[in-house]
């Protein structure tokens, strides 16, 4: 069946795409889109984390016919660019800042998790409120810690741009 | 495999009518996995998310009717004060991704004895709204699991909503598992007081080929309670509930646990959750 799905604002279409098929296979193998991680197929690990219309879903559960007309954001969607000042999400800066990257094979979907939660706080989350956030994303790299330094880092650097964009005259 | 992708809920139903194998498919987070680790492969998926009127839910007099659609994440944020226990499961589910997209419906369309939204539909006396496209259908949640991964829906007949009386008293739920996330329960346990019936609601989990109800413990911890009074809970009472709760069990050994752990772990559940349920009813004093 042919799938059209809004990918990071862009109308795509995919082909010969299979009922059983999974969006991430989808966004990966026939779109071109490898950020999000194929690994345990079973929603266990979140390294394929991917918004679908605004909410972070594991993309290896959502059918792909289910994101039919559908709005998807991945971690490539986040970036404006690869330059590490100017184009990249203050989530993705803060990753490599920290050293929150070893292998980086559950970083994508850490990076879209970790998004989602600082997008949806006000504040800088609690550390619990990220650990809760961050619950159904596995490393077994790091040991959590940087990582968890990284979403602090960003959430930190977001909250100071929001209220420095308040007090900026117009 | 088929895709079918009906539109309204009429469409539906005559999708299912004319496709009874066809698995239907809302979050996804138990039919995919099935797919994705080919330990199943349904001769047709069909897709419930375009029909929206079963993302909605309203309060209907004292009960709540959650549609089929209204994720755990939704659940969690807009009915923890109308359906505690319930909204306290959903919190347990999974993490934040599969919450966004599974649902209570889909629990009881999968039917697993593990599934963490059972025991407090059993504890507050859910019933099932089925339909086909023969009619409507309402079961009482007690009639509704027949076995393991089993439900008494007919082959043509969908999930449309869940209706849960509205607490009326203190609920709590409780689960076992190795961590606080991504945790299929070793066992689990719900309580919800009904002090206008004095009346106890219990529900079991994982821990017997269905979620049951602990009847024998609910009738006991009823005519033992100082409903008017609301005097301290009688530690013993509080044991003897514990040991009947575990005594309606018949849990198995498996990979997630052994049997008598469960056994020990349900009456420790459940004493507790009592204690949690009625410290909450006794400080509120008289209503």
């Amino acid at each position: 069946m042919r799938v059209h799905i809004d990918v990071n604002g862009e109308r795509l279409a995919a082909d010969d795409v299979w009922e059983g098929e999974s969006l991430l296979y989808v966004l990966r193998e026939r779109l071109g889109l490898p950020g999000a991680k194929n690994a345990c197929e079973q929603g266990e690990c979140g390294s394929c984390t991917v918004y679908l219309d605004g909410l972070p879903v594991c993309a290896c559960l959502v059918a792909a016919g289910q994101a039919e007309g559908r709005e998807v954001v991945t971690v490539e969607g986040l970036a404006s660019g690869d330059d590490l000042d100017q184009g990249l999400d203050e989530v993705q800066r803060a990753f490599v800042e920290a050293g929150a990257v070893q292998c980086g094979f559950c970083t994508p979907g850490l990076i879209v998790q970790a998004h989602s939660l600082i997008e949806s706080t006000p504040q800088v989350p609690e550390d619990a409120d990220i650990r809760e956030a961050l619950a159904g994303n596995l490393c077994r790299c790091t040991g959590y810690e940087k990582i968890i330094d990284a979403v602090r880092l960003a959430a930190t650097r977001k909250a100071q741009n929001k209220a420095a964009q308040k007090k900026a005259p117009r | 495999m088929d895709f079918l992708r009906p539109l309204t809920w009429d469409e539906a139903l005559a999708y299912k009518a004319g496709r009874p194998e066809a698995t239907p498919i809302q979050g996804g987070t138990d039919v995919m996995v099935e797919i994705n680790l080919d330990k199943g492969r349904p001769a047709a998926l069909l897709d419930l998310n375009p029909i929206s009127e079963l993302t909605g839910w309203s309060a209907e007099g004292r009960t709540v009717r959650v549609g089929a659609g209204v994720t755990y994440s939704r659940l969690i944020g807009e009915l923890g004060s109308l359906l505690p226990g319930l909204a306290q499961a959903a919190r347990t589910v999974g993490s934040p991704q599969i919450r966004n997209r599974g649902t209570v419906a889909g629990n009881l369309g999968a039917a697993s004895p593990a599934g963490d939204s059972h025991p407090p539909l059993l504890a507050s006396g859910a019933v099932v709204e089925a339909e086909s496209a023969r009619g409507r259908r309402m079961i009482p949640i007690g009639e509704f699991y027949t076995g393991v991964k089993r439900n008494a829906l007919a082959p043509d007949e969908l999930i449309r909503a869940v209706h849960v009386p509205a607490a009326t008293g203190p609920q709590y739920f409780s689960k076992i598992g190795t961590r606080n996330a991504m945790v299929i329960a070793v066992c689990s346990f719900a309580i919800a007081l009904h002090p206008g019936e004095r009346r106890i609601g219990t529900g079991i989990g994982s821990a017997a080929p269905t979620p049951r109800r602990a009847v024998a413990a609910e009738e006991f911890l009823a005519g033992e309670l100082d409903w008017d009074g609301r005097s301290a809970l009688d530690p013993g009472v509080a044991r003897r509930f514990g040991e009947l709760v575990a005594e309606a069990a018949s849990p198995i050994d498996d990979v997630r646990g052994r049997a008598d752990y469960r056994l020990h772990s349900l009456s420790v559940m459940a004493r507790r959750a009592l204690g949690w349920a009625w410290k909450d009813y006794a400080g509120r004093g008289s209503a």
